[in-house]
């Protein structure tokens, strides 16, 4: 078949940013899979909790104090997390690598605190539903939060490399910004699932 | 294909009359009304498909005309939104007289008789409930229900999920461990209905069946008085002499025989087993051969099956035969 | 240095078409060697891989159908014992629903996808090379397992609590659940890959509204993948932990439910089907129309219809659940939304109905395997109606009738047109075209045999049998129609023998196809049989649904791609408007180490839960050498 050309695309940008880059896309779509994961593990905690005569099965509802420090931890993170995003549209190297090096220790510490969050439940995961359950959503946030704090750490060696200052790697780093907003976000039916449900 | 179908047909009027687990074999009140509406959604739906495919041959083969695109892509549009309606419609009488069998069907008739129904791998328990817990009894595989009285199931499970079916008398019911479900009969006509597990249990889901005899009110109160009692104490000295062997050897430890010292509860209750049609659920007709090829080797019978080989002598077999047998 | 690059980069726009293929080829294809084929991201390497390995599971879930009719030709056989016989339909069910009729759908997809927006790649293609490895480590582990005497034995819906700890012995439910983890992984992936080329790599110009309709029905089926199977990952997972570490999920004795399971379940299992449908949808409505001689009747109510069944198949769940003593209310909502699904599709019914009206037909092999499909789906959905019914299906749950209708819908619905399809895009996928001959004999043995063997089961559910029985009492009236449908099933092996035949010797000796043989509109046909490892020569620019019918003689392209890089156009979701020249990851060996580590860790973590902390350890190394940076031009922007 012969061939017209009709279009001329040699002054399109090399990589776009956000809506117009294939891996804001994918992130997006990882986050509706994960959000889906989320949304069903919660959807069985109120299964579990219909059957169940009392709720909390046989146990106090879980102490407050680790749960909602992180809590908050997490929602202070929002402000650097949001201005390291910002840096990263404007390209600036210098600021990304110093934001990355304290997103890695906002994301260090909530594992700490989380250490404390298991052992405030008052019920291990064998011990009936309601511990497997709260031990699961608790273990499935971790994981999260585990994966984006060694992508934040990857990333910030990266910018330190000669393959930093490139529009993809600004890209990635924008991704790994909305990412943690993710993390956050599913966090806090989370947080009033495990910690004031049982309350009420 | 046409002499095929016409042919499974004729197979499908054969064996439906004379076949004693079909659901075209409705004999209780359930199963007729669903035979009813079953045979009334497969006639609505073969309609259907005729009329689909009369217009896909007419699609395929029908004469071109030369032009007149335009004109067709409108009737064509048209033809659409009406077949679409017509959906709409059967649909929806389909779901309002799927809604009113099933609310025809759960209309609560008081119960005249209400028995706990346990399943477990691989047969079935039944205990008939009474005010006076001395006139209740257990028995095992067989179902045994007045006529025209409804009888109350309760359904559990004391493994793993099982579903109670007897497609002449009702649709079926799901028995799970940690819950309670209910389900009623009512035969239409005296009668022997056979009925099998109809949720896949394990290893010997095929070889989990059971009987429903529907008989008249008296038959069936001459039954139950019987049920009541306590084991046969055998006459026949091989049967007496079987009976040492039952005490003897494990089968005490896992069967009860009213009136003995059996009182294991893992397996079936043998208080009455020679008044049963069948062993093993529903697997041999009872003789006194049979009885004695179960117990000399379950495991080739009914492979996987909880009764171990229990090692005996050929005279020790016979006498646990003829012992069974006399357990009426 | 980047500027450096960028003035010295070699643009296509000065160069002749061989000079240009040269180039292109030179970026583009896969080098020979065992290594450099396994690091391959080319689309259409993987999808063949994907598709032979999908046919390879279809075979031998045939030999499994094959054993278990064998079995159950006469009553109480011998030939398998029961061990056997529950992990053979096991192994059947699993491998054809997990292994093939999925997998299969979503390698159409990575095929056809790509060429059909007009791009050069799919998206995320070392994800892509990933998602093959790991589908290909969990068919191996089941079948391994099998081959073992370990395979699982619990249906391939797995009822707690008989795949729980008490009475699931051995490994077997943890092989299945992990075989779950496995192709869902795969199939995720693969679902992101197919929604982000979809959205971001159209061919400039093919807005919402001009994107093939296969490519519509790969996406829907995309989106029902993403939101689906959480549910059974969540669930396996879960199943897991109750068997590894005493968690109570199913345990009705400490809090925990049996039936929250089949919930689980099923919220996966009901629009798995429609996963499994709707690309099958939309490989008939390419097949229809090109065979129609003419654009597809109601394109816009098509493309609805998908997006509805799309949406439905989340509301339908429960309709499996007919028998387990839920409350009546819930029962009435499922029967009428399990009946409502019926409009969508016969909507699509009726649209291809039309679009056959208006055209002129060409029995060619693929329309004949698409009017197969009509007959037989026909009755799979109207045999859906019937057991969305509560009452109706108080009676058929669990027997021969059910196995009848959803073979009637997965075969009827599914794997006619696919096989359609196959003839269909052979000659795109090898430059060869399958033999016409043979293609009817296919078609014929398989529509009668098909029909034969699965007709008489409606029956046999009627007359009271249960399905997942090994065998059945010869007092029972079931031998006669038993020994028949064993007999009929031999009628459809020998087809499918046939259309195996036809597949390996037209791919050896077939006629050769030319770029477009069957002188279909849409862009795969614009590019050479078997396209170049580059797709298109030039990407072409898009202002019709049918671009090839429209303009059958010149195709409108773009300029000013760089081809000394692999490089392609991202476009604006709605209206495909070029933004950015995107450049395409190279290939890479990192996807496979990862797809291993990654192996390692599920299979271990079937015998021990620590298998999870140590076995991140590989696979997050192998995934900083997937995406660290390797200074090729691909990297510079």
């Amino acid at each position: 078949m012969k061939e017209r050309a009709v279009l001329d695309v040699s002054k399109l940008p090399l990589h776009g940013l956000s809506t117009a880059s294939p891996t804001w896309w994918g992130t997006c779509a990882f986050m509706l899979i994960e959000g889906s994961g989320f949304a069903l593990a919660i959807a069985v905690y109120f299964y579990l909790m219909s059957l169940a005569p009392n709720w909390p099965i046989d146990t106090p509802p879980p102490d407050l104090f680790a749960g909602t420090m992180l809590t908050l931890l997490l929602l202070a993170s929002i402000v650097p997390n949001m201005l390291v995003s910002r840096w990263a549209k404007a390209r600036a190297l210098a600021k990304v690598r110093v934001g990355l090096i304290v997103m890695a220790l906002l994301q260090a510490a909530p594992l700490a605190l989380r250490i404390f969050e298991f052992p405030a439940m008052h019920v291990s995961w064998d011990e009936n539903a309601y511990g497997s359950i709260v031990w699961t959503l608790l273990g499935l946030h971790t994981a999260h939060v585990i994966t984006d704090l060694i992508d934040t750490l990857v990333l910030t060696c990266l910018m330190f490399t000669r393959y930093g200052d490139n529009t993809r790697r600004y890209g990635d780093v924008e991704d790994n910004c909305l990412y943690w907003n993710f993390v956050i976000v599913v966090w806090l039916p989370l947080y009033v699932c495990i910690y004031w449900v049982p309350r009420l | 294909m046409k002499s095929t179908s016409a042919l499974l047909l004729l197979a499908l009027l054969v064996s439906g009359c004379t076949g004693a687990q079909s659901i075209l074999n409705a004999e209780g009140h359930a199963a007729i009304e669903l035979k009813e509406l079953i045979l009334w959604i497969i006639c609505v739906c073969a309609v259907v498909w005729l009329l689909v495919m009369i217009a896909l041959v007419s699609a395929l083969v029908r004469q071109r005309d030369p032009d007149g695109g335009a004109i067709s892509e409108r009737k064509a549009a048209v033809a659409i939104s009406g077949a679409v309606g017509a959906t709409v419609l059967v649909i929806t009488g389909l779901t309002i007289t799927s809604f009113y069998t099933t609310r025809a069907l759960s209309e609560a008739s008081p119960a005249e008789l209400t028995i706990d129904v346990t399943a477990q791998q691989w047969w079935w328990q039944f205990t008939y409930v009474d005010a006076n817990p001395t006139r209740a009894f257990v028995t095992a595989n067989e179902l045994h229900i007045p006529v025209g009285k409804v009888a109350r199931l309760r359904l559990k499970s004391s493994d793993v999920i099982h579903s109670f079916w007897v497609p002449s008398l009702a649709g079926k019911r799901d028995l799970i461990a940690g819950r309670e479900n209910m389900l009623t009969l009512r035969a239409e006509r005296p009668g022997i209905y056979r009925g099998q597990c109809a949720e896949f249990c394990g290893l010997q889901h095929s070889h989990m069946a059971l009987f429903v005899i529907a008989e008249a009110q008296a038959d069936y109160e001459r039954w139950a008085e019987r049920q009541r009692g306590v084991g046969a104490e055998p006459t026949e000295a091989e049967a007496v002499a079987g009976k040492a062997v039952f005490m003897a050897k494990q089968c005490a430890a896992c069967h009860t025989i009213r009136g003995t010292k059996a009182s294991g509860t893992t397996g079936p209750d043998l208080t009455h087993v020679g008044s049963r049609r069948t062993i093993a659920a529903g697997l041999l007709e009872i003789t006194r051969g049979s009885l004695a090829a179960w117990i000399a080797d379950p495991q080739t019978l009914k492979p996987g099956n909880n009764m171990p080989l229990v090692p005996l002598t050929g005279d020790e077999l016979r006498q646990l035969a003829a012992y069974m047998e006399s357990l009426r | 240095m980047t500027e450096d690059r960028k003035q010295s980069s070699l643009m296509d726009d000065g160069l002749d078409d061989a000079e240009l293929d040269w180039h292109l080829l030179k970026s583009w294809e896969t080098p020979r060697g065992i290594w450099k084929v396994i690091a391959t991201v080319d689309h259409k390497i993987i999808a063949r891989r994907y598709i032979v390995t999908a046919f390879v599971f279809l075979i031998l879930g045939g030999m499994l159908a094959v054993a278990m009719r064998i079995q159950l030709a006469r009553p109480e056989a011998r030939i398998l014992d029961p061990d056997r016989y529950n992990q053979i339909f096991t192994m059947h069910g699993s491998t054809m629903m997990f292994l093939f009729a999925v997998p299969v759908m979503q390698a159409m997809a990575l095929y056809l996808v790509p060429l059909m927006v007009g791009t050069r790649n799919i998206a995320f293609p070392r994800l892509n090379a990933f998602s093959y490895w790991i589908i290909l480590a969990g068919g191996l582990l089941l079948w391994i397992s099998f081959a073992l005497d370990a395979a699982p034995d619990i249906g391939w819906f797995a009822y707690v609590p008989l795949s729980g700890p008490e009475y699931g012995s051995g490994k077997r439910a943890d092989i299945w659940a992990q075989m779950i983890t496995f192709t869902e992984l795969s199939a995720l992936a693969v679902a992101v890959e197919i929604v982000v080329t979809v959205f971001k790599q159209r061919a400039p110009g093919m807005s919402l509204d001009r994107i093939p309709l296969l490519v519509w029905s790969m996406l829907v089926m995309a989106f029902i993948v993403i939101m689906a199977m959480p549910a059974i990952v969540f669930a396996s997972s879960t199943l897991i932990l109750d068997r590894l570490v005493e968690t109570q999920f199913y345990n009705p004795a400490a809090g925990g439910d049996a039936l929250l399971w089949q919930h689980l379940f099923w919220f996966f299992g009901h629009p798995e089907v429609y996963i499994i449908f709707l690309p099958a949808a939309g490989m008939v409505s390419t097949i229809v129309a090109t065979f129609s001689r003419r654009a597809i009747f109601g394109y816009l109510p098509l493309v609805m219809a998908f997006i509805a069944t799309g949406i439905l198949a989340f509301g339908l769940w429960v309709h499996h659940m007919f028998v387990v003593g839920l409350p009546r209310l819930g029962e009435s909502f499922f029967t009428a939304s399990s009946m409502a699904i019926a409009v969508p599709a016969g909507i699509q019914i009726f649209c291809w109905l039309a679009t056959l009206w208006l055209g002129r037909p060409v029995f060619a092999t693929p329309l004949l395997f698409v009017i197969g499909f009509i007959v037989t789906f026909v009755i799979g959905g109207l045999t859906g109606v019937m057991v969305a019914s509560v009452p109706f299906d108080t009676q058929v749950h669990d027997t021969y009738f059910v196995v009848a209708h959803f073979h009637y819908v997965l075969v009827g619905g599914a794997v006619f047109p696919l096989l359609g399809a196959i003839y269909y895009w052979f000659p795109k996928m090898t430059g060869r075209m399958m033999s016409e001959r043979l293609g009817r004999w296919a078609f014929g043995l398989i529509f009668v045999g098909f029909n034969l063997t699965f007709f008489p089961m409606h029956i046999l559910g009627l007359l009271g049998m249960p399905r997942r029985v090994y065998t059945y009492q010869p007092d029972l009236p079931w031998g006669g129609l038993n020994l028949f449908i064993s007999l009929s099933a031999l009628l459809l092996v020998s087809g499918f023998l046939v259309f195996l035949i036809d597949v390996l010797v037209a791919w050896r000796s077939g006629e050769p196809a030319g770029p477009n043989p069957w002188k279909a509109a849409t862009l795969e046909w614009a590019t050479s049989s078997p396209p170049p490892a580059y797709n298109f020569r030039r990407i072409p620019v898009v202002d019709a649904r049918d671009p090839l019918w429209r303009y059958p003689e010149e195709l409108a392209v773009t300029a000013g791609l760089r081809v000394d890089r692999r490089e392609l156009i991202v476009s604006s979701v709605v209206e495909a408007l070029p933004e950015a020249r995107e450049s395409s990851p190279r290939d890479s060996i990192w996807p496979f180490w990862a797809a291993i580590a990654t192996s390692i860790m599920l299979i271990g973590s079937i015998f021990t839960p620590w298998a999870v902390v140590w076995g991140s350890i590989p696979i997050a190394v192998t995934l900083v050498g997937w995406f660290w940076p390797k200074g090729t031009a691909e990297d510079i922007s």
